[in-house]
């Protein structure tokens, strides 16, 4: 075979058909919903969801997919079941008028039976078969019928009637969905699993702790990819539905986008921008440290931006949480009556942590926001081992950053201490982390907020001191210095020491500055007045120097007059030479050129 | 299609009659060696235990699949014991005669 063939053949390989259950969540994990034409098996232990499961199947199948459906209860009569699944929103007594929908409950009580002989089941198949021909069913669900088990007295037959009943059932081309009893170690109390092996279901309704836990399994699925892992499933008034929630992988989209926290100081920590949007911060301190304020802030900013917000306390009940943050001004309740904000409260002790986290995941997915806020985060430990929590987390993480959903998770930091292991480790998780911390000095609780992380900006490394007031919370800058870093009423004392300090260290200046400025002043006068003296004395010294140049030149002249013998006084000649000092100075230039001659 | 027997009369289907006391209704699904060895055995114990004065409706499924839901039929064949009430199931193929009997409250439990 040419590889081209070959690859065309596994191209061609037929896919297994599948029919769409229409249950949330259900059909995601298996690639398509349920074998077509063949019989799937549902296990698990009493009350664990079998029959709700069953009857989804079949309402779904007949309103979404025009598929009829046959209900063949072995345990509850028509009345009993339409009434248990319309108080989740199915009303199959409608279904039952349009024939879309049957319901045929197979009664089978030993006590009224004595085997007597030879005998098959073929009543049953008879029951069956004409039930399926009146509303030409396609989805068929048979609950539960080891009910058998119980009523007729010879299982050997029973045994190879049922293998002959699945094989009948797939003959028939049905979809259908044979529910049962979890045994101890095997998946069915009475060994189904062994005739229906194509498809099997385990549902699993686990206690640890008083807390419950809605869990699902695709144990087997021939033929077909499947997820393989347990995913947590609701049962709630919109019946069944199952959350895949395991990540797949890391390939949500960074947003380069960033949005306002609302508090002008917090954004000016981050680059003035405030977060990035899709990211997840975590804010963790102690017990009233704010972190519920930080969070209104958020999401009052968000709403007033017209962005959806869904915010899930596990602390406080909404109202009074709207009326907490009234008092510090932000009035929620406007955005809530808007319709952007909405409140999901729930106890963490409710359900299990899987349970929860479906929860959420169908609450976001059904509101759609742009920002969620989990309340506090460190709640949901109580219920589940840190592990587990952390799981959880992973997931809700991954899954708000998926769909580009901002989220804020506040965690309680137990007693004065540092971030404890669990947010530690929750940490890695979180693209910013706000701390927020009680600084407790003199007698007086304040509160500090600090950056410890934010990924992808640069943000400050400074502690701000958190203040909350009527208007909202505000950041002041704490005072940090060689006392230390104080904050409250000793940052305004030591402001006020500062800038005392300051302004008598300024006067001092100054008056240096005028002590300079004086001296500098004394010095010009005294430079002023050597300046006078010296020209005064430079004046008389030039005066003298003359006189006594002009004098020798007059005696020089009497030399030479004499020399020539045409001196007659030598004195009177001085004092005439005295006055005419000028007309002489030629006369000794003469005189000079006379001696170079001589 | 449902045949009755009754030794007493040849009346036609559903004649009950005040005075009898067995009405009896073997539910089967075709002429299948079950069903035939059931309705010998049936007639047989009737024969022997009830005096004559019993009534036999033989309802074929194959016929009339809509009557396996009145009377709650899985196993086939299954004889029902109308009256005397209470109504009472034996299912198989009647050839355990004591256990007959006992289902048929002709013998004590």
């Amino acid at each position: 075979m040419s590889p081209a063939k070959s690859l065309r053949r596994v191209r061609e390989r037929p896919q297994l058909k599948k029919v769409p259950t229409g249950i949330t969540g259900f059909d995601d994990i298996t690639g398509g919903g349920l074998p077509r034409g063949r019989p799937s098996l549902v296990s698990g232990t009493a009350g664990c969801g079998k029959t709700l499961f069953s009857m989804q199947f079949l309402v779904r199948g007949a309103i979404d997919f025009a598929e009829p459906g046959l209900f063949v209860s072995f345990e509850e009569n028509e009345q009993e079941l339409t009434q248990n699944v319309a108080s989740l929103g199915f009303d199959v007594a409608d279904l039952i008028k349009r024939r879309l929908l049957m319901i045929d409950f197979v009664r089978a009580e030993q006590s009224e039976i004595e085997e007597t002989g030879d005998h098959d089941l073929e009543g049953l198949f008879v029951r069956l078969g004409y039930a399926i021909d009146q509303i030409k069913a396609k989805r068929v669900v048979l609950d539960t019928i080891e009910a058998l088990f119980a009523a007729l007295p010879n299982e050997l037959t029973l045994r190879s009637e049922l293998r002959r009943l699945f094989r009948w059932l797939k003959d028939r081309g049905v979809t259908a969905i044979i529910t049962a009893e979890r045994g101890e170690g095997e998946f069915t109390r009475h060994g189904l699993e062994e005739y229906v092996s194509d498809c099997v279901i385990l549902l699993d309704h686990r206690v640890i702790e008083q807390v419950s836990t809605r869990r699902l399994r695709v144990v087997k699925y021939r033929g077909s990819f499947h997820g393989t892992n347990e995913y947590p499933f609701l049962i709630d008034e919109d019946g069944f539905s199952v959350l895949p929630i395991t990540s797949l992988g890391l390939d949500h989209q960074a947003s380069t986008e960033r949005m306002s926290t609302g508090i002008a100081q917090l954004d000016a920590m981050l680059e003035n921008k405030g977060f990035y949007r899709g990211s997840s911060t975590l804010v963790s301190g102690t017990s009233g440290s704010g972190k519920s304020s930080i969070a209104a802030h958020v999401i009052d900013a968000a709403c007033a931006r017209g962005e959806r917000c869904l915010y899930f306390p596990f602390e406080e009940s909404q109202p009074q949480i709207m009326r907490n943050m009234q008092s510090i001004g932000i009035d929620l309740a406007r955005w809530v009556s808007r319709g952007l904000l909405r409140f999901h409260p729930a106890r963490p002790h409710v359900y299990g942590l899987e349970t929860h986290l479906a929860m959420m995941l169908k609450q976001i997915s059904r509101f759609d926001p742009q920002v969620v806020v989990v309340d506090p985060i460190t709640n949901l430990t109580e219920v589940s081992s840190p592990l587990e929590s952390k799981a959880m987390l992973t997931r809700l993480v991954d899954y708000l950053k998926g769909n580009r959903i901002t989220a804020l998770f506040t965690s309680l930091t137990p007693g004065a201490q540092q971030a404890d292991m669990y947010e530690a480790g929750i940490s890695s998780l979180m693209d910013t982390w706000l701390l927020l911390r009680n600084l407790e000095t003199n007698g007086e609780r304040n509160r500090g907020l600090y950056v410890l992380k934010s990924r992808g900006m640069s943000h400050s490394n400074q502690i701000r001191e958190f203040v909350l007031t009527d208007r909202g919370a505000q950041l002041l800058d704490v005072y940090a210095g060689p006392a230390g870093v104080l904050t409250g009423t000793a940052r305004i004392v030591q402001e006020a020491q500062d800038k005392a300090a300051i302004l008598s260290a300024s006067n001092e200046i100054a008056e240096k500055q005028r002590a300079l400025a004086s001296m500098k002043d004394a010095m010009d006068a005294q430079i002023a007045t050597l300046h006078a003296r010296f020209a005064a004395e430079s004046s008389e010294l030039n005066t003298a120097i003359s006189e006594g140049l002009l004098a020798l030149a007059d005696q020089g002249n009497i030399l030479g007059d004499l020399r020539r013998g045409r001196a007659s006084n030598g004195s009177s000649s001085g004092k005439k030479g005295a006055k005419h000092g000028r007309q002489y100075q030629s006369g000794r230039d003469n005189g000079r050129a006379e001696r170079a001659r001589t | 299609m449902a045949v009755n027997i009754n030794p007493a009369e040849t009346t036609g289907e559903q004649s009950g009659h005040e005075h009898r006391q067995w009405q009896l209704r073997l539910y089967v699904a075709g002429q299948t060696p079950k069903c035939l060895t059931a309705l010998a055995n049936l007639k047989k114990l009737c024969e022997e235990y009830m005096d004559g004065d019993y009534q036999i409706e033989i309802i074929d499924l194959l016929q009339q699949p809509q009557l396996a839901k009145g009377d709650q039929i899985l196993a086939i064949p299954t004889l029902v014991r109308k009256l005397p009430e209470p109504v009472r199931k034996i299912i198989g193929d009647l050839s355990q005669t004591e256990r007959v009997l006992i289902g048929l409250d002709l013998r004590p439990r």
